[in-house]
């Protein structure tokens, strides 16, 4: 049953915040959904890039390397975070900070644990020789991941200002949809990874 | 005003999605290493891909339960890019 108060509606007790009639919500929701778009483009080059130069080794180390069961388990860590970042969302929009706290610190601590993987891996390239300047397929491959980690690692950072502004008692119910945000560019990060995955890991070997 | 939403998912729903996520997951992981599959690996992990892909928007990212307007906003982004994609690598003869 979906009610309105001051302008914010719930549905079924809890706050919804995506059918308020606030039009600051609808703005900054709004402009978070053109921003995810553009990241689709952005993003699509590059796989495009990479699937261009995909051969082009020079002589180098190409897909071979790819270590596809350690890959596996980071971008299975990557999906389980959606799961906790959308956990905490829910708890957030009841108005229970204390569990939203505990889903936030979860998804942070899986994203970093994804970092760790991406760094372990890149090293394990570098060692074995592929540097981003050995070739157009070293270029493009860390061009992507590189960009997506770095998203990856923003994502973090707003998590952990999340965190300290739940505790600092800044994040009340009326900010519920900066938690909201958060999580919108957190499951992007996820889905786009879910991309790379497939098509740069999955389908060269 | 009229409210097109409708209520989220429960957590229990978000559990029952995340291990549906993982066990696509796993097959998707184990595809490449069956033989016999590798006439159809392409096509199947570009399914899976895209199974996943729509299933984390619509309900973790709430855009099956949310406003039209974001709905058409990202779907319009996607179907561009997928387009800019294709003929990229046509242009460049990559397909």
């Amino acid at each position: 049953m979906a009610t309105a108060t001051d302008g914010v509606f719930e549905v079924d007790g809890q706050t919804d915040f995506e059918s308020t009639g606030d039009p600051i919500h609808r703005t900054r929701k709004t402009a978070m959904w053109v921003f995810l778009g553009s990241e689709v483009f952005f993003f699509g080059a590059m796989i495009a890039t990479f699937l261009l130069y995909r051969h082009t080794t020079n002589g180098g180390p190409g897909a071979e390397i790819f270590n596809i069961p350690f890959t596996s388990a980071t971008s299975f860590v990557l999906l389980m975070s959606s799961l906790t970042m959308v956990l905490a969302d829910n708890a957030f929009q009841k108005s229970d900070q204390r569990q939203g706290r505990i889903w936030l610190i979860g998804t942070a601590l899986l994203g970093l644990a994804f970092l760790a993987g991406q760094i372990f891996e890149f090293t394990e390239f570098v060692n074995e020789g592929l540097k981003i300047s050995t070739s157009p397929f070293g270029s493009s491959f860390y061009m992507l991941t590189g960009f997506h980690g770095m998203h990856v690692a923003g994502g973090v950072l707003m998590i952990a200002l999340l965190v300290a502004f739940s505790l600092r008692r800044r994040l009340s119910p009326d900010h519920g949809m900066n938690v909201e945000l958060v999580a919108l560019y957190w499951h992007f990060v996820d889905i786009v990874w879910i991309v790379i995955f497939t098509i740069v890991y999955l389908l060269q070997i | 005003m009229t409210s097109e939403a409708h209520a989220h998912p429960t957590p229990k729903t978000y559990w029952l999605i995340a291990a549906a996520l993982a066990v696509a997951t796993a097959i998707e992981i184990a595809v490449p290493y069956i033989e016999f599959l590798d006439p159809v690996r392409a096509p199947l992990l570009i399914a899976f891909g895209a199974a996943k892909f729509v299933t984390v928007v619509a309900v973790f990212m709430h855009l099956r339960y949310d406003l039209k307007g974001y709905r058409y906003v990202f779907s319009i982004a996607v179907v561009v890019a997928i387009l800019m994609f294709i003929v990229m690598l046509a242009v460049f003869q990559a397909l």
